[in-house]
Parts: C-alpha cells; structure tokens; sequence
C-alpha cells in the first residue's frame, strides 16, 4: 500500500513527514529513506531530525529558512525517493549474560511462559530485531521482531534503579537499558557493551534501521568484554 | 585559568547554551537555555559569541567570586544581583573585577536568571555543545549543577586582559515583563484530531497552573482536564519538538522543556509558540497561564518581530 505522505507543522519550529498510519518496516524503511535524502542535501536552517515508527519529524530555524520554502524542498525529495538507495542495514551482534543477577526475571519469563530458562534464552537469541527507532533515554531503541512466545507483562512494581546493559522484556518487546534508569521491564540478562558513551567515537552503538543480533556469552567474557567498553573499543566492530 | 570561583551553587545552577542538535534521532535530548531569548540577549550584552555557554540560575542564584576582571551581563528572572553588595540591574552589562562578589537575593520575577561572562564559560564540548543534560550526566561542567568550591574558567582571549568594556543595554521596550497569568499562544499539533469538542475547549479556556512536578523536562499542568475522542490515549511513538504539549490519558496536560525527551507516546495536542517558550520557562509551580491559539504562519511573524528588533537593538 502506497498512502501518500502527510505533511504537518509541529508548531512553528518543526515538520513531520507521516509515512503512513502502523508500525511496519516498510513505513520505516521510508523514514529513513526521507531521512537520508533530506540531509543529502544539506538544507540551511534545519537543525535536526527525529525518525520514528512511521514519521521523521524535522527541526528547522524560522529565522533562517520558511515554512514554504521547507516544504517545496521536501516535496521535490519525496518525489525522488524511490531512487534512494539506502546503504546496506548493518547487523551487530550483542553480546548478552543471561540470567543470575545479571538477568534476575528470567526465571520469571519461563515460568510465564511455560518455557525452560534455556529456551527462553535460544528464543531471544535466534532473531534478528529491527531497529526501528531510538528515543526515551539516549541510545534506547525500540525493537522489532521479537517472538511472542516469551512476551511478558511488565513487573508490577518497577524498579528505581536498573543499571545500563540491562535486557529486558515488556509485552512483546525487548530492549536494552543504556543508562542507569527506573523502569518496569523483565530483566533476562545485561550486555557488557556501552550503548553511550560521550567521550567515545561513535557515541552511540547503533543507528535507525540496523538490526541487533543478541548471543550468550558466560561470565567470563562477560568480564573481558566489560573492560574493553570501559576503554572506549565499541567491541561489536571486532567480532 | 581559573576565573570564576563557587561560593554557593543556588538551588539548581547548570552551565548551558543553545542546546545539542544532531544527537535526537539517538534519543538524546537537545537540553540548552531553557529561555532561549534572555539567554541569546545575555550573551549579546558581554559581546560574546553566539552561543558562548552561560550559567543558568534556578529560582536562587549562585554567590560567585572573580578572580580576573570580565564584563557580566544578568537576563531573565530577576533576583535582586548585587556586585559587592551594591545592586546591578538586569538586563545591562557590568565589568566585575578581581575579588568581586556577585551574590543574589530573593526572587522578585521570573523563574531563571542567565548569567553571561564575557568570553563564556570555558567547559568541555561534549557532542557539539556544552550544554548540561543532568540526566545523563553529559556535557556542562562534569555533567552536573554547580557545588560549592567550584572553579570555573572561562574561554577568553585570556591571552589578551582585554574585553569589551563597554556597557550596553536592552531597552526598555524590549525587557519582558513575567505577568500573572499570561497568554500563552499555541500552535494545533499533530494529533489536535484526537482531542473532543469539550477537550479543545477546556484548553482554550481554562486557567491552567503549573503543578510542583515542573523540571527542565516539562511542566506537568493542573487544570481541567482535556478529553479525547477515543478510548485509547496512546499514539505509536513519534518525535517531539520545542514546546509540544502532550495529553496523558487521564487528560493532564504536559509542556516538554529544554530537557524533553526526544520521542512519546502521549498526544501531541499543540505546540507552544517558540516566541512564548521563554514564558513558560519563566514560570514556577503555583503560576497559572493561559492558552491562545495562533496559525504557525503568525507564530514565526510574532517570533521573528519580538526577537530581532531586540537582538539587532543590543548589536548596533
């Protein structure tokens, strides 16, 4: 299905393009394609982009470029988008310690679930999971494709404080904590990998559009991977 | 070199300037001046370069000692600023020598007090800009608030002991008065087709007040609520943008600041007008304000009039 985008003001500072009106990869495979021709261009005045689900929505400076302006620029670009040609979605792989107190709710997960805590972590790790946007805190993305056979409801009470490289699951989601936050998720297990590190180049592990391919790893390595995110190597880069 | 000695912090002293841009597609928040215009002004007076950092002062100042002389100029709220016990006016630029103590008093207007140092505070760039995001802890000076015993140093020609000495001001005119009770103008969102009859019309109408749940997140409102037409509050989640205001299910409305996280899940049911975002952020909890609405062309002219007249006015 082809709808055709909708252009609306986000107040006087922002645009959102609208793909369309669910969730599917390929809604989103068309914000990033909108993203990635906008930017080519390099238009004066705006500022900054947010791609999500099935909207990129686009910061622009009033006082440098006008609505009207913006939007025959846009235009012109959507007409050409199917002539973008996305660079290759790039797979990395994560590194997880499932379980202990790396991951205290997996036992919870199974038993929900009716599934051995080895199951539930060769389900988790046998997919590959979209990224089809990060927000919330920096560097969290949310992620498609999980299967729903180890779907769990969130925690009743959430907790304060749930350290970074925590892998969780809500409902039919599955997610990685990139910083120290509250939340309600389950926690199954915790990556050694640094989703954000400011003093690091790239500051964020991964990007709109690339998949994540999560794979056990023991305590050990655990460790030895720890102390390498700690000097700043992105680790995923030298598997 | 140090420049800037922390006697006291005041209760939320954070080093900011126009905010990171190019990180939200990451999630990570453009944070900045919560006041964009008294903190632009601020830096204008001092002569400094468009978004040299500042010090952003929250509801009391920070009592700070000079070790080297520079000019300061003070915006936005006022809290009664004194140089040494004499009172300096807001909104004009003073040379601050060396051992002089700029304190401050109780809040008179206002909410945020910007403090510009001629050449700007001299803190790490951090992804672009050296703004305070606390929750994270990024940027700013170690990414946190000021504390006592905090050395600052500040980004000159320290080379040179030369700064502009000359002091200007913002005119009369252009000084913005923080009214009780002010209209706010806004700008229909994205979602403003979710919102009922009755919801529309609360919004437009009512007093709203700002609850004590109010950071550089967003202000969380107290006020009628505004209901929605569906049973499903929720959207898929989508980007948010200066001054969205969001209705949660249970039909509160939030303001998102300086420090909003960069996607939700809430309806979008407006925008505050980015020549009305500094009221805002001049608001304390107990304030009430009102909304208007305005077409996102009229929201530009209102911006770009009040704005440049009074940057161009301190420039020439």
């Amino acid at each position: 299905m082809n709808d055709p985008m909708k252009y609306l003001p986000s107040g006087d500072s922002a645009i959102i393009i609208k793909t369309g009106s669910d969730i599917s990869a390929n809604q989103n495979i068309k914000v990033r394609k909108l993203l990635y021709g906008i930017e080519r261009e390099k238009i004066n005045g705006i500022v900054d982009f947010i791609p999500a689900y099935n909207e990129l929505l686009i910061c622009y400076d009033p006082l440098e470029i006008s609505f009207r302006r913006l939007l025959d620029t846009l235009y012109l670009i959507e007409n050409k988008l199917d002539d973008i040609q996305l660079p290759e979605s790039r797979i990395i792989r994560v590194p997880v310690l499932y379980g202990g107190e790396a991951g205290p709710d997996l036992d919870e997960v199974a038993e929900r679930n009716r599934l051995t805590p080895d199951k539930v972590i060769e389900i988790h790790s046998s997919a590959d999971y979209l990224i089809y946007m990060l927000g919330f805190t920096p560097g969290f993305c949310y992620l498609g494709g999980m299967d729903e056979r180890i779907a769990t409801p969130r925690k009743a009470q959430p907790r304060l404080n749930i350290p970074a490289g925590s892998v969780g699951i809500a409902d039919k989601q599955t997610g990685i904590y990139p910083i120290v936050s509250p939340g309600g998720w389950q926690l199954i297990g915790k990556t050694p990998l640094r989703l954000f590190d400011p003093a690091r180049d790239p500051v964020f592990l991964f990007s709109p559009g690339d998949h994540i391919r999560f794979y056990a790893i023991g305590e050990e390595e655990f460790l030895r991977i720890s102390e390498l995110s700690e000097k700043g190597s992105i680790f995923t880069a030298h598997q | 070199m140090d420049r800037i000695i922390v006697h006291s912090p005041g209760l939320l002293t954070t080093v900011q300037d126009e905010g990171r841009y190019g990180y939200q597609r990451f999630g990570m928040p453009v944070s900045g001046a919560m006041d964009i215009f008294s903190f632009r002004i601020a830096n204008l007076l001092v002569e400094n370069p468009v978004g040299s950092a500042c010090l952003e002062a929250t509801l009391t100042g920070p009592e700070i000692t000079f070790d080297a002389p520079c000019m300061i100029a003070i915006t936005g709220a006022d809290m009664r600023p004194s140089l040494n016990g004499k009172p300096v006016r807001n909104w004009e630029s003073v040379p601050a020598g060396k051992g002089d103590v700029l304190r401050f008093g109780a809040i008179r207007s206002g909410c945020r007090s910007y403090i510009a140092f001629s050449g700007g505070i001299d803190v790490p760039v951090v992804m672009g800009s050296r703004s305070t995001y606390l929750r994270s802890k990024t940027g700013g000076f170690h990414g946190r608030a000021l504390q006592k015993g905090d050395f600052l140093s500040l980004s000159l020609i320290s080379s040179n002991s030369s700064f502009p000495v000359k002091n200007k001001r913002l005119p009369d005119r252009f000084i913005p008065q923080y009214v009780k009770n002010p209209v706010i103008h806004v700008i229909p969102g994205p979602e403003v087709d979710r919102i009922s009859f009755d919801g529309i019309r609360s919004f437009l109408i009512s007093e709203y007040r700002v609850s004590p749940q109010c950071d550089r997140m967003g202000y969380r409102l107290a006020g009628p609520p505004v209901g929605l037409k569906t049973e499903n509050p929720d959207i898929i989640s989508a980007g948010i943008s200066p001054g969205t205001i969001q209705v949660t299910g249970d039909g509160q409305l939030i303001i998102l600041m300086a420090d909003r996280q960069t996607t939700g899940g809430y309806v979008r049911i407006a925008n505050v007008a980015l020549a009305d975002i500094p009221a805002v952020a001049q608001m304390k909890p107990g304030d009430t304000l009102h909304f208007r609405e305005i077409s996102m062309e009229n929201a530009q002219k209102l911006q770009a009039e009040r704005w440049n007249a009074a940057f161009s006015s301190v420039t020439k």
